[in-house]
């Protein structure tokens, strides 16, 4: 296997984690953002490090330089693929856009120290493809929202039920597999509790309630950090998709598909911010579940191209709702609030990221969304329109809710509302991004249509051994190379 | 990028298709970064952006004239390509005897009516936020007139709908206009998805997305589709969906007067003249499927019949000069459809053109027009009498005010609508949110009286003022 230049994957989890534990050593908040800032953006510039590093070797998957954890374990856990590596530095971002858009006066009340753990976390699950540590860091990952919830003093009961659950199924699932000579209906069960596992994660109905809960409960930013970076999507791609046989990705395909489209009615009739933005998110991590489950590369290339314009744009969506409740607390869609004459710049911001959620035309979600469509159609024209009909629902309610926030009345208030430059500059970039993945496309697309083939190639081989053995993932790594000319 | 075409055509080409993005890009992009221009800047961005495509399209039109050319497409290459799959996202546009007369309408409306309104919005607050709206239309509909496949048409229609709903809400410090905004969106939204699937449907039965599976092959508005009858009626059925969700066609007719709340300005080029006729314009252009079908050609012309006469009928009824030209316009709207349901292509293009101007002018005169009718019975001294209908002698007391009422409630399609399909789906979704804040709650223990302490970290900077 190719190895990276330099040690970017076991830096950008160190450093989040060092800058958790320095950090819980300063009291004044507002160092302690910019210190938070600080880490962000280095971990944001070794996320972008590994991504360039990557391209420039033109392979399917490389590992760490100098690994250390290989020579300390002799197994390939950090490992960067096509798959991992854009979405190491989206995380990142959204990471650093998060921090930076948090506002001063808020600075001591916003869990910076659990938001860098939870850095460290995702960046560790992103690079690594071991199943067991993928489920262990998973199941980790939930402590600091649990603690956030328990904070807050609120019952974080319906959060533990669910993410056990998820722990037990995943755990179950993974130790069914990794059993020597397990094989047809054992195996099966496995993989049948793996694909349940993901499933929660990934908040499909009707194990969804967890996150609204959360949403409810836990403070907004770290909501958003949890479910921005689409674990569920990546541990489905990750433990599920190498092994599951083509039945049981349609069935997947099916409940999220049913999923889509109830998120997007729910969404239609939500009267607080915060559960309509969870039915949004809902909606469109299922399309991307739908796109990954058709396992055609016209339907997957789609879904990974989703995968990242919905993590843009549902993070700048969430961002802006995040700013606005800082003003003027959570928002009851029950009203009209009249925003815009305060904070017109937002209100564009939040239009464009909601608009580019549902992949408008002229933003990053557009093709992707096409493309979706497109593999949709191959697989089963009903399915077209479900995404299609999916997709509308949502519109509807975007709309809806921009009207609510933004307009209908007169805000009165005696401060100024205005929007700070920190997250001006956030929800800048986040739009620079959206408008210039919309333009050109192209690079986007030919980079996720190449992994999406790379990983169907991935599948079919690990189909193709298993009457023979239960190979786990790191037994393939080498064995995918390149086959087919790049499309760059 | 590729281009087939002599440079000169070309280069006309792509300035008609690009001055309305790099108009909207300019206007954007400084509101975005925070450096609002002047009004006087705005209006000769305007005025420029509007010249120099309508001089570019008239341009072109010569030049066809004058080498006798009835059609030419400007290749700007693959968007996306995955040639492995055969998918490609084509930029195409396609200048012919039916999208030349409309652009040039686009532009030769847009520019009058950008004239207009630089004057009657001035000092508005809103001034800025109209004319990045007002680029985002123009550069719909010029994208939708000159669409060469079906994605880059879809590109237009959703640019159009957009900003079409954003301005019916302009006035956004009220709630009405903003709700009808919503309408005005949930609409189109519908529309859309019906355009979607009707291409969803073309590409499942013929293996292409090419928009010339619609159109037909060879010049407009000659040309065959190759879809079997049944097929061609069945996407027929979905492209009309679609049209009558644009051109406000029975039954979706009721935002058409809900549009009105906008600017006049808007209200005159957009509803009265432009984006009323996008979907009839879809109409024609797919005129070679609908000939494919005899019983799409009945219904289509139906559907025109039944919305003249209802707009005729709701028209007659209205008390304020907007809706009352809003119905004149659908009236001639279902006419049009009417026309093309028939198999004529050339007549009802024309219509379009000399409606379009006409419905403008009669929409930008109508504030000064009220102004004038005022004075006028100021000076007669009373209200101006008419003479009764040649039909109130012949039509009975009883069928006269059903058809009132009938006209009053506008068909009773909005209610039928919010009845029938609204309603019942949005109680099924509160029920199953009802049913989820119960779950939830329960798993929680939390009781469903008392309402949880709000976390301090929660406090807004609204708070702290209070």
């Amino acid at each position: 296997m190719m190895e990276l230049h330099l040690p970017w994957l076991e830096l950008a989890i160190l450093i989040p984690i060092l800058g958790a534990l320095w950090i819980g050593r300063i009291r004044e908040a507002k160092l302690v953002r910019r210190q938070t800032l600080f880490v962000c953006a280095i971990t944001l510039g070794l996320a972008i490090g590994e991504w360039i590093d990557f391209g420039t070797l033109h392979t399917f998957e490389a590992h760490d330089h100098w690994d250390l954890v290989h020579r300390v374990t002799t197994v390939d856990i950090l490992v960067v693929d096509e798959l991992s590596a854009p979405l190491l530095p989206l995380t990142a971002l959204v990471f650093l856009m998060t921090v930076l858009s948090t506002l001063p006066s808020k600075a001591g009340r916003f869990p910076f120290r659990s938001a860098l753990i939870l850095l460290g976390m995702c960046m560790a699950i992103l690079s690594c493809r071991e199943p067991w540590v993928i489920v262990s860091l998973v199941s980790l990952m939930c402590v600091p929202v649990a603690a956030n919830i328990r904070e807050r003093k609120r019952s974080s009961t319906v959060f533990y039920l669910h993410m056990g659950m998820m722990s037990a199924l995943l755990g179950g699932g993974q130790l069914v597999l990794s059993l020597p000579g397990v094989e047809g209906n054992v195996r099966l069960g496995g993989v049948l509790l793996l694909t349940f596992g993901c499933l929660v994660r990934s908040g499909i109905v009707p194990v969804h309630c967890w996150l609204t809960d959360m949403f409810e409960k836990a403070s907004m930013g770290i909501s958003l950090l949890f479910v921005s970076p689409m674990i569920g999507a990546y541990l489905t791609m990750r433990l599920v998709y190498p092994v599951a046989p083509s039945w049981l990705l349609k069935v997947i395909a099916g409940v999220s598909l049913v999923t889509a489209i109830y998120a997007g009615g729910m969404a239609l009739v939500q009267v607080h911010s915060r559960r309509f933005f969870c039915c949004l998110f809902l909606g469109f991590s299922s399309l991307v579940l739908v796109g990954i489950e058709l396992a055609t590369p016209i339907g997957l290339t789609g879904a990974l191209c989703i995968w990242l314009s919905v993590g843009l744009s549902l993070a700048g969506f969430g961002l802006s709702l995040r700013s606005l409740e800082a003003r003027t607390g959570r928002l009851s869609l029950r009203d009209y609030h009249g925003l815009y004459e305060h904070t017109p710049k937002l209100a564009a911001l939040f239009l464009l990221t909601g608009l580019a959620s549902i992949g408008f035309p002229g933003t990053i979600g557009f093709i992707g969304t096409e493309l979706l469509v497109e593999g949709a159609v191959t697989f089963f024209p009903a399915v077209g329109i479900a995404v299609v009909t999916a997709a509308a629902l949502n519109g509807i309610a975007i709309l809806s809710v921009y009207f609510k926030v933004f307009t209908g009345t007169v805000h009165q208030t005696t401060v100024d509302l205005r929007s700070q430059p920190p997250e001006r500059i956030a929800l800048l970039v986040l739009a620079v991004l959206i408008i210039g993945g919309g333009i050109v496309p192209q690079p986007g697309v030919a980079s996720r249509y190449h992994a999406a083939r790379a990983l169907l190639t991935q599948r079919e081989r690990m189909l193709a051994t298993d009457g023979e053995s239960s190979p786990s993932i790191p037994a393939l790594h080498g064995q995918i190379t390149e086959k087919a000319g790049r499309m760059k | 990028m590729e281009i087939i075409w002599e440079p000169f055509v070309s280069v006309l080409g792509l300035t008609v298709v690009f001055s309305p993005a790099v108009l909207f890009a300019l206007l954007c992009g400084v509101s975005l970064v925070g450096a609002p221009l002047s009004e006087r800047t705005i209006a000769r961005s305007i005025q420029l952006a509007v010249s120099v495509g309508f001089v570019a399209a008239l341009g072109l039109l010569l030049s066809m004239l004058a080498t006798g050319l009835h059609e030419l497409s400007l290749e700007l290459g693959d968007w996306v390509a995955i040639p492995d799959q055969h998918f490609h996202f084509h930029l195409k546009f396609v200048f012919d005897r039916l999208s030349v007369p409309f652009v040039i309408l686009v532009y030769g409306l847009c520019g009058i009516v950008g004239a207009f309104t630089t004057r009657y919005l001035h000092r508005e607050p809103g001034f800025g936020r109209f004319f990045v709206l007002y680029s985002v239309f123009l550069m719909g509909m010029v994208f939708s007139s000159l669409a060469g496949t079906i994605e880059a048409l879809f590109f237009g229609w959703e640019l159009v709908g957009l900003s079409s709903a954003l301005l019916v809400g302009y006035f956004h410090e009220r709630a009405n206009p903003v709700r009808n905004g919503q309408r005005v969106w949930s609409v189109y939204r519908i529309a859309d998805a019906a355009f979607l699937v009707a291409a969803i449907l073309v590409h499942h039965l013929t293996g292409s997305g090419d928009f010339s599976v619609l159109m037909g092959d060879g010049l407009w508005p000659a040309g065959s589709v190759a879809l079997s009858e049944k097929h061609a009626l069945l996407v027929g059925l979905l492209l009309l969906a679609a049209a009558a969700g644009k051109s406000a066609l029975v039954p979706f007719s009721g935002w058409l007067p809900r549009a009105m709340e906008g600017p006049t300005p808007s209200s005159a080029v957009f509803y009265g003249a432009l984006s009323v006729h996008l979907g009839v314009f879809l109409l024609l252009r797919v005129g070679g499927l609908i000939e494919r079908s005899i019983v799409l050609m009945v219904v289509v012309s139906a559907l025109g019949l039944v919305t003249a006469v209802y707009a005729m009928l709701a028209g007659r009824v209205q008390s304020d000069i907007k809706s009352a030209l809003a119905f004149a316009s659908l009236t001639q709207v279902g006419i049009i459809v009417f026309e093309i349901g028939v198999g004529l292509r050339f007549l009802p293009l024309v219509h379009i053109i000399g409606h379009a101007c006409l419905r403008t002018l009669q929409l930008l005169r109508a504030p000064t027009l009220l102004h004038d009718f005022h004075w006028m019975e100021n000076a007669v001294g009373g209200h101006l009498t008419s003479e009764i209908s040649v039909w109130h002698r012949w039509i009975p007391k009883w069928t006269r005010l059903w058809l009132y009422r009938f006209s009053l409630e506008r068909g009773f399609f909005d209610e039928l609508l919010d009845e029938y399909v609204v309603r019942p789906v949005i109680r099924l979704f509160r029920w199953s949110n009802r049913m989820e804040e119960r779950w939830t709650r329960w798993l929680s223990m939390e009781s469903t009286s008392s309402k949880p302490p709000r976390p301090a970290s929660e406090s807004s900077l609204e708070d702290y003022a209070k």
